[in-house]
This record gives C-alpha cells, structure tokens and sequence, in this order.
C-alpha cells in the first residue's frame, strides 16, 4: 500500500508539470489585456500602458515567462498580482475562509441529508416519501444555481426582508449576535447549494442501494433470520457506500476552488468569486494559480478516493 | 458670526433639504462630525489597488478618494475646485503665467496626514516624482508628459514648469489622477520596487476618511480621519465600500432592498432600471457628459487582401464616397434607440461629437441633413449615387455589394442598439452583419488580435468615447492625420476612422496655438460639425455620467462627469 501512494504521488509530479504547461499556454493565448480599462482614456496613452505591462513582465518571451512561474510554484510562490501587485498567496488566503464556511457546510449538510434519503428512497421504493425525494431531487438538479438564487434574493432579501442580500466578509463569529449574523447572511446561498449538491448524491445513494438490495447476499443475511434494520444497516449499506465515498472525495477539491455562480450572485468573496474578477481584469498571475491548485487538488483527491476504496474495500488490492 | 450662519444653515436644513430635491442642486449643509453612521456604498467593480498611480480603472481611484486627495478637484461645471490647494492658480491670481508656461500652486497651510506628520510641498514634488518615473511605471504619467519640472518654492508653494506654453494648467495635480501620495510612505518603493510598497493597500492621505480594512475585490472600509482639516466634516462616521457581482445587484441594492446608500455606474438595461427606480428606495444620479456613443465609418478597406487590411492607404469600396456616408447616417434613427434601450434615463439622442460642456456643444449639427432621420431621402443618396438594388434586393455597383460588418462590445445595451441600426440600414437595401467582441479584446492594444478597436477590421464600429477633461484638444486629436492607426505603427493612434482632412488638421493646429476660451470653443464647435458633416463619425447618443443611484435620503451629491463620483465625499449627508 505505502509503496503504491508513493508511486501515484510520483506519477502526479509530470502530470501536474503537464497541466501546468496547458494552463500557462492557453491563458498566455488568450486575448485580453490588463490594461484595458484604459484604452479609451487619452491620459493613459498607448506607450504608458505599454510601459506597465512591460514592469508586470508581460513583455518577455513566453518561455521565460513559464520558467519563472513554475520556477516560483515549485518553491510556493505564485507571483504578484497584476490587480493588487500584491502576492497571490495572500489574496487566495484571504479568500479561502469565506469559500469554506459556506461550501464547507453546504457540503457536509448535502452529505448527512442525502445518505439517509437515498437509503430510505431505495428501501421504501415506488413509496410517497420516494416520489417526494425523487421529485425534489430533480428539481434540485435540473433547476440551475443561478435561477434558485435569484429566486430566493427576491423572495427572503427583496420581498421579505428576512436575509441580508449582501454578503459581509468582515463577520467574526465571536458571540451569539455575530454568530447570527452569519448564519443570516450564509443560509440563502448553502441553501442553494445544498439543493443542489444533495440532489445529485441523493440519486447516486439510491441507485446504488437498488443495485445491491437483490444480491444474493442480502437474501442470505435474511435467510439467516436477521432483522431488517441490521441487514440494511450492515451489509447492503455498507457495500452501497462504497462507490458513494469515491464521489465524496472527488467533490472535496470544488469546496475549495468556490462555487463560482453562487458567489457571484450572493457577492460572497470566496476563491470562485476571486476567479471571475480576476478572469474579467486579466489577472492571469490570480487565475494560473486558482486554476493549478484545483487541477493539484483534483489529482490529489483521486488519490485519496483510490486509497479509500481499498481501506473499505477488502476486495481490492493494490500492488 | 460663524457660529450664528452654521445654527442659521442648520435651521433651515429641514425644510429646504427634507422634500426629494433634483440631486446636486442643493448646497451641502452644515453637519456635525461623525453625527451620522455607516455610509454604505456598492462599487461592482471591485477595488484592487489603493495607491491610483497604480491604478487600473476608475472603481481603484474611486476606493482611494475618501483617503487621498489632488490639489485641486474638477468640478461639474468642469472648472478646477480647491482641495489641497489654498485657492485653484489662475491668471487673474497670478498663479498661471502669462505666458502659459508655469503654474504656482500655494497650498492649504497646517494640513495633516492622518498619521500626524504635515503635508508640504515636498509630498507634491515628490508625488511627480513618483509618477515620471519610468521604472516604477505608474499608469498616471501621462500627465507628467508635457512637464519639465515640479519645484518646491517653499513649505506650501509649488511650481509647475511645463515644456510649453500650455492651455490647461492644471493638467497634473488635479481629479482622479492627480491625487497625492505621501512621500515618507512611498520614497523607498520606486522602481521594481513600487510593488512591494504597504502602502498600495493602506496609504496614509490627508482626506476626511482614513482606511481601516482593505479587501481587494471585496471590501474597503473608513473611519473618520480625525486630523481633516475640516472640523465639521464629514458627516458618517464610517465607510464601507462594497463590490458586488454585477450592476443589477448593485442597482438593487440601492433601489429595492436598501443595502446600499450609494451604488455606482448602474449599467442595467434602462427598462430594468426603471422598474426597479419605482422601488422606492432609491433614485438615480445623473448628470450631462462628454461621453458619447458613437458609430464609427471606417474609410480604408477591412477586406483588402493580407497584409493591406484596414491599412490607411486603402481605400473602402463605398464608404470613401460621402453621399453613400450620408445615407448611412440619414438611416440612422437615434431617437429610437434612445427610447427602446436607453429609455430616457442614461442618455437622450444627440448629433454632435463634443458634449458636455454648453459652451462648446455646437447648436448647428440640428439643421444638418446628416442629422435627420430620413429613409426616403437616404434611398435616393444610394439611388443617385449608382447603387442599384439587386434581385436578391442588396445593392451593388461595379460587383461590389453593399455589405457591412457592424462591430461592438459584448453589452446589452449595445446588441439592442445594434439590432435598432442593422433594422434601418437593411431597409436601404444594405446586408448588415452584426459582430460582438468581449470589452477586454475589443479595446485591447494586443498587436495580435484581429477584433480591436484600433485594427478595425469591419466596416463600422460602435463604442462611447469622451473626452477626460473639459477642454476637448486632446480628444479631438483623434481625428488628425497623425493619429492614424497601421501595422506599421503597430496600430497606435486614436483615429480609427483613417480620416485625413488637411483642413480638420488645420483646425487642429489652430487649436493647439490658441490661448483665448472664446475662440478655443468656437474652434471646437467647427471641429465638431466638420466631423458629423464630413459624417466621419455617426454621433448616436450623449450618455450621462455618472449615472449612479443613491437612497432617497442621502444628500450632498454633486454628480460629475468629470471626476470620481466620491469626489465630495466628505460633504455627503443623511
């Protein structure tokens, strides 16, 4: 096993210098240019404008470029931003507690609402509670983010008035009154996403409890006079879970990137919302490394869900 | 006797300024310090810098104004306002030369930073240093550009030596980017350097707010400056300027759920607009403006073979031919895109060029036929110009048919204005092809990219263009020969259209080399209907600028098109 973990974190180091190379070309292509906003205004001439990017190194050979950015990346440094000229570290820092606090519950609480419906969807198949989760469950994902946002800032913020309609980073949870207000101000978008992540999982539960629910094992737990519950509990759930737990940790690298959609419509100043400004500046030193830390996370985690599956696995082998 | 005026003013405050007054109409009144409580403002741009001369756009010189401050603002009627200058230089005071060449600024005395120290001449002299300087590359030395040298006279009086005789004097030091930076807090960050400077994220100013927490793209807020100069300013004890996601949430935030006292730059459709302005909570700000949007006639062929695309020397099929150039402007109906997409709010329909100051607006573009809507009469250009209509019903002369590229950013309101136009011009029997590119390409200066402004690469292009002060001579340079974009030039210059009159150039000249503001405007209204006559450009609509929302109770706002919208900032009030 030992000998196996460190030979995919082997095989991830040229996968990531590969991503990287992908990641710096495409947005070195791309169009755009952080200088913009400016073009129109006579007191920025065309030859200032050229003088800045030529101090944020924009006008060195592509190259070179690379070098000195994966260069600093392997070393921890992610250069400056062309926005702030501050580093990009801090700025990702800065905006990952926000990105947590709302992802992080939305995903916990789509993890402990979904397990459990799935499993009573499969057991109480074709029943009243099935329909209802199966219904919401296609609402949930067939209803885009952006729309079940909107829908809730004019119901609660607009009309009712009952949920701030901006976000304020600058809430410390240090009382019961702060602890309020962010619960206030967070509960509109982990609703959102909630919905939405929970629906997904919900179906994936289901199908796989149906899929083990006929195996010949489960008769035979029955035939062995066992309880319903325990051989629910024990066994079918057990072996369903397995595949469950893959897409579970697969999806733990997006909590960290920041849902784009719904921080940009709730204004919430997490890493998605950072990506989008920084796309819309031409921030490319911002959005090179947001997008190599996700590309990291996602080889990491495929990691971890492969471990996963042989520790719940006995099955399976790694050799 | 002051005191009795500032009991008298308080007085009478409720009554002049408790009915909903036409915003900026109404003089400041006198305000208690810190009586107020949080102003809460939403920029949808988010700020990323505080230091502007590092700046890269508006929304980071807006978030450093509570802080910092030019000598001299630029106010709405254009004219130069004091900030940090004792009084704005002029002729008459003898602060402006005779002969145009210096300026002498004498400045406020006993004026504090906010963390004690005092502000001298030093700190201005400084601040041109800073900005000049090559290697620290500040987005703000173009106004250094025709500077020879800046002086320290003594403590509070600086000298400005331009290279020549000048007709603005107070091209450096003023509006938004002539604010100035601290010179202990800056000196050692020059250069490659300049990056690393804590204060391009907390500078130390000598405004009415200082920063208390700066989160880039997020969150910038104030507190009182308790050393301003002004002891009865300014009213809020805090300020927190807000990014949100896009203007609609910032329109809704002022106009509909009250988050927000002030919003900026609400570029919403003007239908939604409206609807939400009936909130109740809110109303818009506007104010008249130099910026204009415009449709553009390219004169050289952006179908010539290679190399030779859009090159000056080249000439285009039928846009070289003015009544073909009249037609298109006859058919072009801007009252009715006025109406269907800027629905009265965020601009009127206009056919001049040069808007925003009266003095220079000219009055003769309105008898124009150019000017008048007119189908009929645009058909008969084309008719008698030999342009016949083909089966396929598109006209065509000599096997060259009478098709064109019509291009423009991404923006709502400007596919809308675009769909209004291509309408009109297909009823003439022209193939209109609409093109939208992404903001950030179109005006790019990337020699790559086929889709910028400056390439031109279609027939017709469609943007707002202004002029960044109230004197039009460096706008209007946008159209002399000079100016004229090509590869070769790496498609540098303003004059996109690739106009070359000798007798706009002329004009030009004489502008350069007038010092007399009577003359000065009537050459810039000659320039002007010489530009909509020769129909080099289709002026379409003035927008207005800013065109802001506020809640109902928040008062002291002076709308400027020519500075920041925070530039009075310290006279606001509820």
């Amino acid at each position: 096993m030992g000998r196996y973990i460190l030979r995919r974190l082997l095989i991830s180091i040229p996968t990531l210098f590969v991503i990287s190379a992908v990641l710096f070309t495409i947005l070195a292509l791309a169009p755009g240019d952080p200088m913009a906003q400016f073009a129109l205004n006579p007191e920025v001439p065309p030859e200032v404008r050229e003088r800045v990017k030529a101090s944020l190194g924009l006008d060195q050979p592509l190259h070179i470029r690379y070098a000195k950015w994966i260069g600093g990346i392997v070393t921890g440094d992610f250069g400056f931003s062309f926005a702030t000229r501050g580093p990009v570290t801090d700025l990702i820092v800065q905006r990952l507690p926000n990105t947590l606090l709302v992802l992080g519950v939305a995903y916990t609480i789509s993890v402990l609402i979904a397990i459990p419906i799935g499993i009573i969807s499969a057991v109480k198949r074709y029943s009243l509670f099935d329909y209802g989760a199966t219904t919401l469950a296609f609402v949930g994902i067939s209803v885009p983010t952006f729309f079940t946002g909107l829908l809730l800032i004019i119901v609660f913020a607009v009309k009712l008035k009952w949920f701030p309609f901006l976000y304020d980073s600058r809430v410390v949870v240090s009382d019961l009154n702060t602890l309020g207000q962010q619960i206030r101000q967070s509960i509109m978008p982990i609703t959102v996403l909630t919905l939405f992540n929970a629906a997904q999982l919900t179906r994936y539960v289901r199908a796989e409890m149906l899929e083990n629910l006929p195996q010949d094992y489960v008769r035979t737990a029955r035939a062995k006079g066992l309880h319903e519950r325990p051989v629910i509990a024990r066994h079918v759930l057990r072996n369903s879970l397995i595949p469950v737990v893959t897409l579970i940790a697969l999806g733990v690298p997006t909590i960290f990137t920041g849902a784009i959609i719904t921080e940009q419509i709730f204004a919430i100043p997490g890493i998605g919302h950072l990506l989008v400004k920084s796309i819309f500046n031409t921030d490319t030193p911002v959005v090179l490394a947001i997008t190599f830390l996700f590309a990291a996370l996602v080889v990491f985690f495929n990691l971890v869900a492969d471990v996963l599956y042989a520790v719940l696995d006995p099955r399976i082998r790694y050799s | 006797m002051a005191a009795t005026l500032a009991v008298s003013a308080c007085a009478q405050q409720p009554s002049g300024g408790g009915a909903t007054t036409a915003p900026g109409t109404q003089a400041p009144a006198t305000t208690t310090r810190g009586a107020g409580g949080e102003l809460r403002l939403v920029w949808w741009q988010g700020p990323t810098i505080l230091n502007p001369h590092l700046s890269q756009g508006t929304k980071d010189y807006d978030a450093a104004r509570p802080i910092l401050e030019p000598l001299a603002a630029i106010g709405p009627d254009g004219k130069p306002v004091a900030m940090l200058a004792e009084e704005v230089p002029t002729q008459a005071n003898g602060g402006v030369s005779s002969d145009g060449k210096t300026v002498t600024w004498k400045l406020k005395k006993g004026v504090k930073w906010s963390d004690g120290s005092d502000f001298t001449a030093d700190d201005v002299v400084f601040t041109h240093k800073y900005m000049a300087d090559a290697a620290t590359a500040a987005t703000t030395s173009g106004n250094t550009k025709n500077v020879e040298s800046v002086t320290k006279v003594d403590a509070t009086t600086v000298k400005v030596t331009f290279k020549a005789a000048t007709v603005n004097p107070y091209q450096i030091f003023t509006g938004p980017q002539g604010m100035i930076i601290q010179q202990k807090q800056f000196q050692d960050f020059m250069g490659a350097k300049a990056k690393d400077a804590p204060g391009n994220t907390a500078p130390i100013g000598t405004g009415a707010y200082k920063l208390t927490q700066f989160k880039s793209n997020d969150v910038v807020t104030y507190e009182i400056n308790t050393l301003y100069r002004d002891a009865s300013k300014p009213y809020f004890k805090t300020v927190t300027l807000k990014t949100t996601a896009a203007a609609d949430a910032s329109a809704r935030a002022v106009l509909q759920t009250g988050d927000a006292d002030y919003a900026w730059n609400l570029q919403v459709p003007a239908a939604t607009l409206k609807q939400m302005s009936e909130g109740g909570r809110g109303e818009l700000v506007t104010s008249p403006s130099s910026n204009v949007e415009r449709l553009l006639i390219n004169r050289a062929d952006p179908r010539a073979p290679g190399d030779a695309r859009s090159e000056p020397n080249t000439k285009h099929p039928f846009f070289s031919d003015l009544n073909v150039r009249k037609a298109f402007a006859m058919a072009t109906n801007r009252k009715a895109v006025a109406d269907a997409v800027y629905a009265g709010l965020t601009g009127g329909p206009t056919c001049n060029i040069v808007e925003g100051v009266p003095a220079m607006t000219s009055k003769n573009t309105a008898n124009m036929d150019v000017c008048k809507f007119d189908l009929a009469q645009a058909n008969k250009l084309l008719d008698d110009a030999g342009w016949a209509k083909g089966a396929d019903g598109i006209r065509a002369k000599g096997g060259v048919k009478m098709e064109v590229v019509f291009q423009t950013t991404v923006n709502a309101v400007r596919q809308a204005t675009q769909a209004v136009i291509k309408a009109d011009w297909e009823k003439l029997g022209v193939k209109v092809e609409l093109k939208s590119i992404d903001a950030g390409v179109f005006f790019s200066s990337d020699v790559a990219n086929p889709d910028t402004a400056a390439k031109f690469f279609a027939d017709v292009e469609m943007f707002t263009n202004n002029s960044s002060e109230p004197d039009y001579q460096v706008y209007l340079a946008n159209w002399i020969t000079d100016e004229i974009p090509s590869k070769a030039k790496q498609w540098r210059g303003g004059n996109y259209e690739r106009y070359s009159n000798p007798a706009y150039d002329a004009l030009f000249k004489e502008l350069t080399g007038t010092m007399d503001p009577a003359k000065r405007a009537e050459l810039t209204i000659k320039m002007n209907d010489l530009l909509v006559s020769d129909v080099v450009v289709i002026p379409v609509i003035a927008r207005t600028q800013p065109t802001s929302g506020k809640a109902k109770d928040l008062k002291g706002i002076k709308p400027n098109p020519w500075d920041s919208d925070l530039w009075n900032v310290f006279e606001w009030s509820k």
